[in-house]
């Protein structure tokens, strides 16, 4: 059993050391290892259109992951202050904003938002003063929305699993002892609850950093990270890619050790 | 008091507020534009074009192999992903000693969170020509193919979902009550009916939810078939793909979108009759 384990182990962590090996790679060739170098890196990062791409991620990331913190914690506070059936609603759409398959939330927000556009677009130019109306079109805004609805259902059931385990005692205490409402929930509620709200937060944008599938759809003229890796894989693997590849690789898992930890934590209210 | 619970109520909506608009807009609109369009009718120009009708269902069989790959390949995956997942899992809930098993287990996370193109990516490379075939051919064995075949998507997909399989059944073995096991074997039990009589129907809804969740992102799965099975091997995802950003037959596209979420239910509720009425107990909550 001991020995399965371990080669189990080896399978899901031998290919990502390959990359991350061949990353460091001298030669141009993927097959033989030819000596240690970081030429990769250098290339990489003056490659003008993967710059770009990594900042557009960088930037659909944050903004999605703390859109999606702020409101998924508000709904989780929101939540447990409703009724039975507001719960069951709630609980069945964000169920399903984590299960419906990537493709399907990204080929459906396409359909949606381009037939809102033609509506709109032309109703902007009609009511518009003078001939440059704004046009709305796919990019940052979809991209940020599509997923940040995954992002702030996974925040939510997080910081409502962290929620249903606080101490209602202290919540009581500290009503009894006259602290208004506002004052217990940023001394007591809020300090249980902040470690969740981080963890969300970094598994949210690490989602968002990783997403290819609804990006590809909802992207428009846009291009993001993995976008731009799909479409340099597909002309070819070159050694340039593995760099980014490593980099990206070594940014999600110290993202999630982070999240991980933060879970963890146990923060006594002050 | 009737104005603090009007404030009360209105401190409540502020709160739902921001991600009930957030569900409405980017979940159910979207899902209902679909629904209309796969009972419309494909533009000229491509497109759509307002109609009733059904032909876009009827027309599902045209797409016939991209449904046969899916639902062969994802059954077939997750239950590979099944049977290399349980061992994993049982050796980390059970017999892993203490002060290995957070490590072990945030190990079995961090891939689940890196990239899946990324991962997928690696295994071009060993698949590829100058991989493993090169190295077979090393010791004499020559004209291996093993990318772009069945058999490597089937390797990418138990690759990327096998830390989706084993958490579900790691949280499930992990509540399972010792005391019953030793009760088992006190009451004469051999290891093997211990095993098949509790330990297995006991996990059992870890093993329905990590199966149906594994399943289910099969479904729609795009990115291993395209880089492991390069166009030979498709999924219904790469249907999807050409005739929305390629063809541009939405209203067609829209109809198998809306099969995909059918299935997708079917799958969810079979997985949790079966637990259900094996082991008495729902689904495993992954948070």
């Amino acid at each position: 059993m001991r020995a399965f384990v371990i080669a189990v182990f080896a399978f899901l962590y031998l290919p990502i050391a390959l990359v991350v090996l061949f990353s460091f790679n001298a030669g141009h060739h993927a097959s033989e290892f030819t000596g240690f170098s970081v030429q990769w890196y250098g290339k990489a990062l003056a490659n003008p259109f993967l710059v770009e791409a990594l900042k557009n991620s960088l930037f659909i990331a944050t903004t999605s992951a703390l859109l999606a913190a702020l409101c998924g914690t508000a709904a989780a506070l929101g939540l447990a202050r409703v009724g039975i059936r507001t719960r069951a609603v709630f609980d069945a759409l964000l169920g399903a904003a984590i299960v419906v398959p990537g493709v399907v939330i990204g080929i459906s927000t396409l359909v949606a938002l381009v037939q809102l556009f033609t509506v709109v677009n032309p109703f902007l130019a009609s009511i518009w003063p003078d001939d440059q109306p704004p046009r709305l079109a796919l990019g940052y805004g979809s991209i940020i929305a599509a997923h940040g609805l995954f992002s702030m259902a996974l925040v939510t059931m997080i910081v409502g699993t962290r929620l249903g385990s606080l101490d209602r005692n202290l919540v009581e205490a500290s009503s009894d002892l006259y602290a208004t409402p506002l004052t217990t929930f940023r001394s007591i509620v809020l300090p249980q609850i902040m470690p969740a709200v981080v963890a969300g937060f970094l598994l949210a944008f690490t989602f968002s950093f990783d997403d290819f599938i609804i990006a590809f759809f909802v992207a428009g003229a846009q291009t993001t990270l993995p976008i731009y890796v799909f479409a340099s894989i597909r002309r070819g693997v070159t050694p340039e890619i593995n760099a980014i590849a490593t980099i990206v690789l070594v940014a999600s898992v110290l993202l999630v050790v982070l999240a991980q930890w933060q879970l963890r934590q146990r923060k006594p209210p002050n | 008091m009737h104005g603090s619970r009007l404030r009360r109520n209105f401190l409540t909506a502020l709160l739902l507020g921001p991600a009930a608009a957030w569900l409405v807009v980017f979940l159910v609109l979207p899902f209902i534009a679909i629904a209309v369009f796969s009972v419309g009718e494909r533009a000229p120009e491509g497109g759509y074009q307002a109609a009733l009708t059904l032909a876009q269902y009827a027309n599902l069989p045209a797409r016939a192999t991209a449904f046969w790959n899916t639902m062969v390949l994802a059954p077939v995956g997750a239950l590979a992903c099944l049977l290399v997942a349980y061992p994993v899992a049982y050796y980390l809930a059970l017999q892993a000693p203490q002060r290995w098993r957070l490590i072990l287990l945030a190990l079995v996370v961090i891939p689940f969170w890196t990239s899946l193109l990324m991962r997928t990516y690696a295994w071009m490379y060993i698949l590829g020509g100058r991989g493993i075939p090169a190295l077979l051919a090393f010791i004499g064995i020559e004209d291996i193919r093993l990318i772009n075949t069945p058999g490597a998507v089937l390797l990418g997909i138990v690759y990327g979902y096998l830390p989706l399989m084993i958490l579900p059944i790691y949280v499930s073995l992990e509540r399972l009550d010792r005391r019953l096991l030793e009760a088992s074997a006190d009451l004469g039990a051999t290891p093997i009916s211990t095993f098949l009589g509790v330990t297995l129907k006991l996990s059992l809804p870890g093993v329905m939810t990590g199966f149906s969740l594994v399943m289910i992102l099969l479904l729609g799965e795009y990115l291993i078939p395209t880089l492991l099975g390069g166009g030979k091997v498709f999924f219904i995802g790469n249907a999807l793909v050409d005739l929305f950003l390629q063809s541009r037959n939405w209203p067609f596209g829209s109809a198998i979108a809306i099969t995909l979420v059918l299935v997708s239910v079917v799958v969810l509720i079979a997985a949790n009759r079966i637990s259900t009425r094996v082991s008495g107990a729902r689904r495993v909550d992954l948070i």
